[in-house]
C-alpha cells in the first residue's frame, strides 16, 4: 500500500490544491502534507518501488537507499517549517510553488534514473521561480526571470548531458559517473549550476533575498541542496570538486563581509557552506561523504532558522538594509535568539548542529594528509563565524539602535523559528540519530576535549577579531559587484552596441545597393529611354544606305574568300 | 530615559572583561585536555586561537581590498525605467 505513496508527488499535488484554498482548510493542508511526506519517507523500504520503461528505456522513478531517505527527510521537514512560517503568507501563489518545489526537490532524490531526475529538476526550476516571482515586486519580477534564464541555461546543459550519456551507455541508471565522456562533463556542469558554483554562482544571491520574507526561506534549502545530493550519488571522489568547493567556501566569506543587504549575506553564506560540502563530496571517503551528507542536513535547518528570524524582522520592519536595522533585541528578543542560535549552529559552535557535522568534513581532510585543504577549512571555519555568526546577528538585532520597535513576529513564526531552533541544538547534543541516517556506518566522535577547545578557540578568537576590527567592517550603500555583471550591464551594452553596428552596416550595403541599382538604371534608359540611343527614330534613305553598304561589303568578303 | 541595561557603557566594559577571561581560559583549557594526533601548524600551541584570529584579519583585509574595486553603489542596476 505505502509503494502507491509518492511523497515528492504528494506534495507535488498538495501544492496544486492548496491553490484555491483559503483559510483554515489551506492552513490544514498546509500543515499535514508535509508531516505526512515525513512520516511516509520514514517508512519506506529500501529498493526499487516503481519500475517501468519510457521510450524503450527502463526507467525508475521511484527508488530508496540510505542517502535518498536523508534527503528526502530532511526536504519534507523543511517543507512543514516553511509553511508553518508562510501560513500568515497573503500571497496565492507562493506557498502552492513552494510545495510544487519541495515535492520535485524530492522527486530528484526519490529518482532511480536520470530521466527521472531530469524531470523533476526542471519541475523545480519552474516551482522556485514562481516562488521569487510571486513576491509580486518589479525587482522580484526582474530577478525571477534571469533566475529562470540561468537554471533553462544549466537544464539544457544537462539534457545534453543526459542524452549523450543514455546513447553512450545504453544506460539510463543513476549511478557513479568517472568524467571519461564529454557527456560526463555537462552532466557535472548541469549539477554544479544549481550548487551555485562558480562562475555563475552570481544567480543565487541575486536572485533570493528578491522572495518574500516567506519565500527565501524555502528558496535556501532546496536547489543547492538537490545539487549536493546529485554530486553525493554521481560524483563522489571527483577531485575537481575539492578546488571547486574551495574557491566557493571564500568567494561567499568576502561577498557576505561586503554585503549590506541581511538576507543577501546569508545567500552568500550558502555559496559557502555548499563550498563546504562540495570539498567533503571531492576527498571521497567514507567520512568526508558522511560528512558532506550530515552537513547538508542540518545547513537545510540552521539556515532555515537564519532566514526565518531575517524574514521576521522584514515582517515586521519592511527593510532589509543592515544601514536601516539594529538594535531588534529590545522589542524582538524571540527572534534574536532563534538568529542567534542558528547564527551558533552555521559557525560549528559546540553543542550545535553544525559542530557534529561540520568538523567530519575536517577530519576527513586531516586523515587523508590534505593538510592544505584543512588548514583552508579551518580558516574558512572561522570566517563562517565573521560573516554568518556574528555579522548578521550583530548588525540586526545590536549594533546601534535604529530607533524601530516592531515587536516579535506572529506566532506561527515563532512557531516555526523555536521548531528549527530546538532541532539545531537537539542534533548537536544527541547526535547520534543523525549519524544513523548517513549513507555510510560512522566511526567518529565529534565531542573530544582536544576537538570542543579547539573549535572553542577559533571561533572565539575570530569574535574578538570581529569586534577588533569593527570599523573596517562598516556597512555601507553598496553592492559588489559579481559575474552576474556580464549579463546584467556587459550583455545589454554589447548587444545595443552590435545593434548600432547592425544598423550601420545596414545602412552602408542599403545604399551600395541603391546606387548599383540607380547606375543600372541610368545606363538602361540612356540606351532604351525614349531619348536613347536605340529608341531614336531614323530615316529610310539612312536605313537603305546602310544596307547598300554592309551587301557591298559582303561581296567583297565573298570575292576575297573565293580566291 | 536610561538606555536599555545592555548598551550602557558600564556593561558594554563589563562584557569585554568577561570576553577576555573566556578567551584566556579557552587558551588555557589546552592543558588539560589531551594532546590530538594532529601533525604540522595543527599541532601548535594554541592554534585555534592564533590561527583564528589570523585568518578572519586576513579575510577581512582582503575582503577590503576587493571592495576597493567591486563595491559600487547599491542602485547601480536600476534602470529607472520603473
Amino acid at each position: 500500500m505505502i509503494e502507491l505513496m509518492h511523497p515528492g508527488l504528494l506534495l507535488v499535488a498538495a501544492g496544486v490544491a492548496l491553490a484555491p484554498l483559503r483559510g483554515r482548510a489551506r492552513a490544514a493542508l498546509t500543515l499535514l502534507a508535509p508531516a505526512v511526506a515525513v512520516a511516509l519517507v520514514l517508512a519506506l523500504p529500501e529498493g526499487q518501488i516503481w519500475a517501468g520503461s519510457f521510450l524503450g528505456y527502463p526507467i525508475v522513478p521511484f527508488a530508496v537507499d540510505r542517502l535518498s531517505r536523508l534527503f528526502a527527510l530532511v526536504f519534507a521537514v523543511m517543507a512543514f517549517g516553511g509553511g508553518l512560517f508562510a501560513l500568515k503568507q497573503a500571497s496565492r501563489v507562493e506557498l502552492p510553488a513552494a510545495f510544487v518545489y519541495a515535492g520535485s526537490a524530492i522527486g530528484v532524490t526519490l529518482a532511480g534514473d536520470l530521466l527521472t531526475v531530469f524531470v523533476f529538476w526542471e519541475l523545480m526550476a519552474v516551482g522556485s521561480t514562481l516562488v521569487i516571482w510571486s513576491a509580486g515586486t518589479k525587482d522580484a519580477y526582474r530577478a525571477s526571470m534571469r533566475y529562470a534564464m540561468v537554471h533553462l541555461a544549466g537544464g539544457v546543459v544537462l539534457m545534453a548531458g543526459i542524452v549523450g550519456h543514455v546513447a553512450a551507455t545504453g544506460s539510463t541508471g543513476f549511478g557513479r559517473m568517472a568524467l571519461d565522456s564529454p557527456a560526463q562533463w555537462l552532466i557535472l556542469f548541469g549539477f554544479l549550476v544549481n550548487a551555485g558554483a562558480p562562475p555563475l554562482s552570481a544567480w543565487l544571491p541575486d536572485a533570493y533575498p528578491e522572495a518574500s520574507w516567506s519565500g527565501t526561506v524555502f528558496l535556501s534549502a532546496f536547489t543547492t541542496k538537490t545539487a549536493v545530493y546529485v554530486l553525493l550519488r554521481g560524483f563522489p571522489g571527483t577531485e575537481l570538486l575539492v578546488f571547486v568547493g574551495l574557491v566557493m567556501v571564500f568567494y561567499g566569506i568576502v561577498y557576505a563581509l561586503l554585503e549590506n543587504d541581511m538576507r543577501r549575506i546569508l545567500a552568500y553564506s550558502i555559496v559557502n557552506q555548499v563550498g563546504f560540502m562540495l570539498v567533503g563530496i571531492g576527498i571521497g571517503t567514507q567520512l568526508s561523504l558522511n560528512g558532506a551528507a550530515a552537513h547538508a542536513f542540518t545547513h537545510i535547518l540552521y539556515k532555515a532558522l537564519l532566514l526565518m528570524s531575517a524574514g521576521a524582522v522584514l515582517y515586521e520592519t519592511g527593510r532589509r538594509k543592515c544601514t536601516d536595522l539594529g538594535g531588534l533585541f529590545r522589542t524582538m528578543p524571540l527572534t534574536m535568539v532563534c538568529g542567534t542560535i542558528g547564527a551558533l549552529s552555521i559557525s560549528a559552535f559546540p553543542l550545535t548542529s553544525g559542530f557534529v557535522s561540520k568538523s567530519m568534513v575536517a577530519k576527513a581532510a586531516l586523515d587523508g594528509h590534505l593538510e592544505v585543504v584543512f588548514l583552508l577549512l579551518t580558516a574558512a571555519s572561522a570566517g563562517v563565524f565573521l560573516h554568518a555568526g556574528i555579522k548578521f546577528p550583530w548588525f540586526v538585532f545590536f549594533q546601534k539602535d535604529s530607533g524601530l520597535r516592531p515587536p516579535d513576529p506572529p506566532w506561527s513564526q515563532r512557531l516555526a523559528m523555536l521548531l528549527f531552533a530546538a532541532l539545531c541544538v537537539g542534533l548537536g547534543v544527541f547526535y547520534e540519530p543523525l549519524y544513523r541516517l548517513l549513507p555510510f556506518p560512522v566511526d567518529f566522535v565529534p565531542y573530544t576535549g582536544a576537538h570542543v577547545v579547539g573549535m572553542l578557540q577559533l571561533l572565539l578568537f575570530s569574535g574578538l577579531a570581529f569586534f577588533v576590527m569593527l570599523p573596517l567592517l562598516k556597512r555601507t550603500l553598496t553592492i559588489t559587484l559579481d559575474t552576474d555583471w556580464f549579463y546584467r550591464r556587459l550583455g545589454p551594452v554589447l548587444v545595443s552596441g552590435l545593434e548600432s553596428m547592425i544598423v550601420a552596416g545596414d545602412r552602408f550595403v542599403r545604399r551600395a545597393a541603391l546606387g548599383t541599382v540607380r547606375a543600372g538604371l541610368r545606363a538602361v534608359t540612356s540606351a532604351f529611354g525614349e531619348r536613347g540611343r536605340l529608341a531614336r527614330a531614323t530615316s529610310t534613305a539612312g536605313m537603305v544606305t546602310w544596307v547598300v553598304v554592309l551587301l557591298t561589303l559582303y561581296l567583297l568578303f565573298y570575292y576575297a574568300s573565293q580566291r | 530615559m536610561q538606555p536599555h541595561w545592555l548598551v550602557r557603557p558600564r556593561t558594554i566594559r563589563l562584557l569585554w572583561m568577561l570576553f577576555a577571561l573566556v578567551l584566556a581560559l579557552t587558551v588555557g583549557a589546552e592543558f588539560f585536555v589531551s594532546e590530538s594526533a594532529h601533525e604540522g601548524l595543527a599541532h601548535t600551541f594554541g592554534f585555534g586561537a592564533w590561527y583564528g584570529f589570523g585568518a578572519c584579519t586576513a579575510l577581512i583585509l582582503f575582503a577590503r581590498l576587493i571592495g576597493m574595486f567591486l563595491k559600487r553603489p547599491d542602485n547601480y542596476y536600476d534602470t529607472g525605467d520603473d
